[in-house]
């Protein structure tokens, strides 16, 4: 069974079609009724935090890579190595994320710029990460239409644990610039990346792996590892805690169930681990309202917080809840995180067959799932959404 | 035949923002820009099937509220990815304090 399982997730077979005609792709969202005039003030854009942020990001890279360059041969280079890898391999992710969505700055070059050094450093080609998590906003967690579900039921627990050090992300990402260097796409990507869009894809790789090759030669020349320990190497060594925070979004939650405050988290996290993410801790609030830059985002699940679950005390508190419940989907793949909303919460959807988090399969069922009426999601009575 | 339509009054939208107008079963966004300008698009996204009205105007840009594509307003041009099809717009004409919108 978790072999059949594992194979809805994959964008090129028939369970994305069924989604389609189920009504679960392309859905209307909840988003709580926050008043426009806050949220015009709330998505409001400014340079300032995120040129501070940037300025104290690459700041840090550079005084430990100087630090670490100065004691290498040393055990001292260790720690600042570490830190160096941290701020490399996981904070880039948040980056990637934020200026990927367009508003970390207000001016659009500094964006950009953001954007593509923190997507060199992830791994995760500009354009097609830019359409693949496009996707995972409109159809999050809809299985055969997310390409960006992490956690599936089951669990490839040995990828998952391999990917904090970046065992098989890695290996991936360099076969994705080898297949992109060649004038092709996956057959995943090619779902969702546009013909107008793929030159740019291919161009990218190329660039890319001419980098790394100028790292490998600089290595073999200079018969060091420092230049690979300064360039790629930290998406292995210091990838490992955007692996913690990214698992806390979704894994172990409901699966098409087109409501955030159900199948996604909101953690708090202290303000170093905040720093780190760019505060995608507020990830309800985030995929509820995406026009919300990170720096607001505090603001914004003040304005939220009564109509979501209770919010995550913290990142023990969180993985008390993902590990046990990973671990019951290896076996039961039914089984589900299921969040309850605070009292009073606005009501969306009306669970049923198709949309209550366990998500039994939709092309099995054949035309019967996206045919009947009484199997379409269904609003609520008394919907809110904006 | 091409006809001016009452879309709103002039105080109903605040400088630098946009509201939404629906007539005959079509939805128009009407925004007016921060020098007291209005212009007229079609009301959704044309990428995804979202309505422009709960974005953010910048200038004279309009940002969609899914998956933050922008387009200018002002010609209807698209500014790139996620957004790659320009969004048609309307002539715009106010008289006596209400906005006009000239739809098909």
């Amino acid at each position: 069974m978790g072999r059949e399982r594992l194979e809805r997730y994959d964008l090129t077979g028939p369970e994305n079609r069924a989604a389609v005609e189920a009504g679960l792709a392309g859905a209307t969202w909840f988003r709580s009724a926050v008043p426009r005039k806050r949220m015009k003030e709330l998505m409001r854009r400014s340079d300032a935090p995120a040129i501070r942020d940037t300025a104290l990001w690459i700041g840090l890279m550079a005084v430990c890579a100087g630090a670490g360059i100065a004691l290498w041969g040393s055990w001292w280079a260790v720690p600042f190595f570490l830190v160096y890898g941290v701020l490399y391999g996981s904070a880039s992710d948040s980056r990637w994320h934020e200026a990927g969505h367009g508003t970390a700055f207000t001016t659009r070059w500094l964006d950009e710029a953001v954007y593509q050094i923190a997507c060199f450093m992830i791994m995760r080609d500009p354009t097609a990460s830019r359409w693949s998590h496009t996707r995972h906003h409109t159809d999050t967690l809809v299985v055969g239409r997310d390409p960006e579900i992490n956690v599936m039921r089951p669990a490839r627990l040995a990828k998952l644990l391999a990917n904090f050090f970046g065992l098989v992300d890695v290996p991936l990402a360099f076969r994705a610039m080898a297949i992109h260097a060649a004038g092709r796409l996956t057959a995943e990507e090619a779902d969702y990346v546009p013909e107008s869009e793929r030159p740019t894809v291919y161009r990218t790789a190329r660039i890319w792996l001419a980098i790394y090759a100028v790292a490998v030669a600089a290595a073999i020349v200079f018969g060091t590892w420092l230049p690979l320990v300064l360039i790629g190497g930290p998406r292995i060594y210091g990838t490992f805690m955007h692996i913690v925070y990214g698992l806390t979004q979704h894994a172990g939650m409901g699966e098409n169930v087109l409501d955030h405050r159900l199948n996604t988290r909101t953690v708090r996290m202290c303000r170093v681990n905040r720093f780190l993410y760019w505060n995608m801790n507020f990830h309800v609030e985030h995929h509820m309202f995406p026009m919300v830059p990170y720096h607001r985002l505090p603001e914004l699940h003040e304005e939220v917080k009564h109509d979501c679950a209770p919010v995550y005390p913290s990142l023990w508190a969180a993985y008390k809840e993902i590990v046990p419940a990973v671990l019951r989907q290896m076996k039961d793949q039914d089984h589900y995180v299921k969040r309850e909303l605070l009292p009073g919460a606005a009501p969306f959807h009306i669970p049923n067959e198709l949309t209550d988090g366990r998500a039994r399969p939709l092309a099995a069922a054949g035309s019967s799932a996206g045919s009947s009426a009484a199997s379409s999601p269904a609003p609520a009575s008394d919907p809110t959404a904006a | 035949m091409p006809q001016w339509i009452a879309a709103c009054a002039t105080d109903d939208v605040d400088p630098e923002d946009v509201i939404s107008f629906e007539h005959a079963g079509n939805a128009y966004a009407v925004y007016r820009s921060p020098d007291d300008a209005f212009f007229a698009t079609d009301g959704h996204c044309t990428h995804e099937r979202e309505l422009l009205c709960d974005g953010l105007v910048m200038g004279g840009v309009i940002e969609c509220p899914k998956h933050n594509g922008r387009f200018d307003y002002t010609s209807g041009k698209a500014l790139g990815a996620p957004v790659l099809v320009d969004v048609r717009t309307y002539p715009t004409k106010v008289e006596d304090g209400t906005v006009y919108i000239e739809v098909p």
